[in-house]
């Protein structure tokens, strides 16, 4: 599993080569690695339907438990052949769809990237390596939505999902690490091996709460769900892609995933029922009003979603079969229309359905497209959307708790659900003409052939279900409930309850449909953002942070050097007394008797040039007064044993002086701007930090800890780093994880810098 | 500004410095020394050079953009940490190996070589940088 994931991170690195070479037909080639990735994944079916599991690990941080595992089982298939098979046509289509867009490369690459991530994140094997790619796919996501990033409302939308979607990962991070610790091992594998003691243990609500957070944020649940609208800035393949098939859907897995550790208990129950089941109806209530048609479809998914989460959490064995088939049924049919709506904006140049009617003449292949994938949606016979719907029905008829507020939210969703694909499917083709001919020439094999392979998809399904459900969705469900074998599904299920309420949907969504002129009147009226909206409050509290942040920042970076070092040491002194005081009693070792006469001068031309740098009226003296102390503190390195440290400190020495030298000429003019009182204050303070300072130098030296550690060292430098100089050892080998953060840092200082003193040339030039 | 004895002896000074920076990042595993040293030897070697004088030449006298020298670097330790990783080991576990040359004897050669010889180039590159758009824009 590995190298797939490896072939598709490979795969965006290649992209804009092959756009730059063959650009008219870079969709296909694009296309070529997804293609036969579905292919071997379609290849493990049968291993799969025969109960095997693939593993593979790579070593990572063993300490911490962490490892780079991949683990594969019926759950992850499904979703690898969905991310790679819907894959597969959404860069064919996207070839084609962006033929004459610049940053074609760009786009290919983020959308591999994508790609790769998202499959990294379903064949996760262990719970860091999910959050690994858990927060690529967040990232990726961030960088596709504002793909057109010189348009301002594309920046603020892939802005809002990040930071939405962003908070949601550090929850999940959160969850995870709790977990782990509560259970004792990160490995996902021995997790749904181990026993009910996780349910038992105290931070379970909290580990619920936290993960639920995240999958929420990302799947769009109320109160998370206003990104996914928003996110419709990004082009139309990543919005059938990302927002309806793969990435909404990573939450809807992690709680899949995860409910055989977590679910069944009461606060399982109720949060999933509760979230899931508003966002399914507030979802669909928002769609039906949408005139945007790319708009509508992401609030008809947030509601699919509230029904996958509203399913997962009934938690009974049919809802996590319905579960399972509604999720591959809109992942067929919620494609289809995503790139429908693609071909039609790019055939006529518009997606509102005002302006949309009569096109069935115009484009035949995508006017039928449409209108099976409005039936699959609506859930009639014989497409999976109607095994979908019917078995939703099942599980609610026969829910455990609350089954008439289910039932209610049930039906008035699935009548809304008719009336919002027809309103999505209908619409652009049929009625009153507003086209003479297409604008841009009739329509491309590329762009009919992904919603044409989507759509036979959803019939293929229906029609054969029993195979699919033998070989992609039983796996599936065994590895969600482990030990339970499903009845076999079939479509027919004659002449039941449930029928019936499928026909009163049908028959209530083609009312609704009719209806739609007067109901679009109706919440035409509605404020465009009133104050109860979750965007509104976002808005609010982005804003509230901004202003924040401004203030915070007038107050701590005010421009004067003094006040920041006054803060600093301030701060340092108390953290360092309180510590003092908190741990009660200081030992001091006792001092050096042997003070030898070398020490003493050094120590007082030390003091000296302290003093004289501190009195001193010209700036010049005060340079040669620091670098005099400079000096002298590498020379007490030297004559104490630390000569790495003196080399250190007598070319930091140097580099400060060049320094000096090439700004001296800019500086302002020697002079005491503070008053004698505020230099008395500097005096207390200054003597407080040094004081504390050598306090705290004492105290390390006589606290036992450092021999140990400087006896260690000195053991381990030869026979386990091949060195005898231990700084270095030290550096470079034992600890070299924390010379890696160290020298990032360095290097992103430098460049800091570098920015500060260009803005700097900038604006000079500007004025 | 010109001073042709600090020219001159800019010339002849830089060349030494530098080898003495790398004869310092070399014996650094052993004997006082190593990338940090050396990076910042190395960048007073380019500093007394861009005093003498001036950013275009000491740009000249680099090749490179010391910005690149920064992620070359980087790039330099995290490879060196993932030739641990190829036996399976954790990141930036060392891999040593011995060889054998005629007649200096043998010479033990480790990963944290290539890992020191990057923090050798962050830090020069990082001074430079620094030190380079000081001048530049100052």
């Amino acid at each position: 599993m590995g190298f797939a994931i490896c072939s598709v991170f490979l795969l965006a690195l290649l992209a804009p080569l092959l756009v730059r070479l063959a650009k008219a037909v870079s969709g296909w080639l694009m296309a070529i690695v997804p293609c036969a990735l579905t292919t071997w994944f379609l290849s493990l079916l049968k291993m799969s339907a025969e109960g095997a599991v693939l593993r593979q690990s790579w070593q990572w941080l063993p300490d911490l438990g962490i490892e780079l595992t991949f683990f594969l089982d019926g759950l992850s298939l499904l979703f690898a052949i969905l991310i790679c098979g819907v894959g597969t046509l959404v860069m064919i289509f996207s070839g084609r769809y962006l033929e004459s867009h610049k940053d074609l490369g760009r786009f290919f690459l983020l959308l591999s990237l994508f790609m790769a991530s998202m499959l990294g994140l379903v064949l996760a094997g262990n719970l860091i390596t999910l959050f690994l790619f858990w927060e690529l796919t967040t990232i990726t996501s961030f960088f596709l939505i504002g793909f057109e990033y010189h348009k301002e409302t594309a920046r603020n939308s892939a802005l809002q999902a990040l930071l939405v979607t962003g908070i949601g990962g550090l929850a999940l991070l959160g969850g995870l690490i709790l977990m782990g610790q509560a259970a004792g091992t990160m490995d996902l594998a021995e997790l749904l091996n181990s026993d009910e003691l996780l349910k038992q243990h105290a931070w379970y609500p909290a580990i619920v709460l936290l993960i639920a957070m995240g999958a929420f944020a990302k799947s769009a649940q109320v109160p998370f769900h206003f990104w996914l609208p928003s996110a419709m800035e990004a082009p139309t393949p990543v919005s059938a892609y990302l927002h309806s098939v793969t990435m909404v859907k990573a939450g809807i897995y992690l709680l899949l995933r995860l409910s055989p550790i977590l679910g069944g208990t009461p606060l399982w129950h109720g949060l999933l029922e509760i979230i899931g089941g508003i966002t399914m109806l507030w979802g669909v209530l928002l769609a039906v009003r949408q005139t945007d048609l790319k708009r509508l479809l992401a609030y008809t998914t947030i509601s699919s979603l509230g029904t996958l989460v509203f399913l997962i959490g009934l938690d009974i064995p049919l809802s996590i079969e319905a579960a399972l088939v509604y999720l591959l049924a809109h992942a067929l049919y919620k494609a289809t229309l995503f790139l429908m709506t693609g071909t039609i904006d790019h055939a006529t140049g518009t997606r509102d359905l005002r302006d949309l009617g009569g096109l069935f003449g115009l484009m035949p292949i995508i006017g039928t497209v449409g209108v099976l994938a409005t039936l699959s949606m609506a859930g009639v016979m014989p497409f999976i959307g109607f095994l979908g719907k019917e078995l939703f029905y099942e599980v609610v008829l026969s829910a455990p708790r609350a089954a008439w507020p289910s039932i209610l939210a049930t039906l008035l969703t699935s009548v809304l659900m008719v009336a919002a694909a027809a309103m999505a499917g209908l619409t652009p083709f049929f009625g009153a003409a507003r086209f003479e001919r297409l604008p841009h020439g009739p329509v491309a094999p590329g762009l009919w052939l992904g919603p044409l392979v989507l759509v036979a998809l959803g019939i293929g399904t229906g029609l054969f279900i029993g195979p699919v459900d033998r070989f992609l969705l039983t796996p599936a469900i065994s590895a969600v409930l482990p030990g339970h074998i499903p009845a076999p599904l079939a479509l027919w299920h004659g002449f039941t309850p449930v029928l019936a309420y499928s026909i009163l949907t049908l028959i209530g969504g083609a009312l609704v449909y009719s209806f739609r002129n007067t109901l679009h009147r109706w919440t035409g009226n509605w404020s465009a953002n009133p104050f109860w909206q979750a965007d509104t409050v976002y808005d609010r509290l982005l804003s509230g942070l901004f202003a924040f942040a401004d203030r915070l920042t007038r107050i701590l970076q005010n421009g004067r050097l003094r006040y920041y070092l006054l803060t600093v040491f301030i701060s340092a002194s108390v953290m360092m007394g309180s510590a003092f005081l908190w741990y009660g009693t200081i030992t001091l070792p006792p001092l050096r008797t042997s003070i030898q006469l070398g020490d003493l001068i050094l120590a007082g031309v030390i003091l000296s040039a302290a003093l004289i740098a501190a009195r001193v009226g010209k700036r010049l003296v005060a340079i040669v007064a620091m670098g005099v102390i400079g000096y002298g503190v590498a020379l007490i390195f030297a004559q104490f044993g630390a000569p790495d440290l003196a080399m250190t400190q007598f070319s930091i020495e140097t580099i400060t002086v060049l320094l000096f030298v090439l700004i001296f000429h800019r500086l302002p003019l020697f002079s005491r701007l503070a008053h004698r009182r505020v230099r008395s204050v500097d005096v207390v303070v200054a003597t407080t930090v040094g004081g504390l300072m050598t306090v705290l130098t004492l105290v390390a030296v006589s606290s036992p800890q450092v021999s140990q550690l400087s006896q260690f060292f000195a053991e381990q430098s030869v026979p386990a780093a091949h060195g005898r100089n231990i700084v270095n050892t030290i550096l470079v080998d034992f600890r070299a994880l924390d010379t890696l953060g160290e020298i990032t840092v360095l290097g992103m200082a430098s460049i800091g810098v570098l920015a500060l003193l260009k803005l700097n040339s900038v604006k000079r030039k500007n004025r | 500004m010109k001073s042709i004895i600090l020219t001159t002896t800019t010339r002849l000074l830089t060349p030494m410095i530098l080898l003495f920076s790398a004869f310092l990042l070399l014996r650094g595993h052993q004997l006082p020394g190593g990338g940090f040293i050396g990076g910042l030897i190395a960048a007073a070697a380019f500093g007394l050079y861009l005093l003498a004088f001036d950013a275009r030449q000491t740009r000249d006298l680099l090749r490179i953009d010391p910005r690149n020298l920064v992620s070359l670097g980087l790039i330099v330790a995290l490879g060196s940490g993932l030739m641990g990783m190829a036996e399976d080991t954790p990141f930036l576990t060392a891999r040593w190996g011995s060889f054998q040359v005629a007649d200096l004897g043998q010479i033990d050669l480790g990963s944290p070589l290539f890992f020191d010889f990057g923090v050798y180039l962050v830090v020069l590159g990082s001074a430079l940088t620094m030190l380079i758009t000081l001048m530049e824009e100052g």
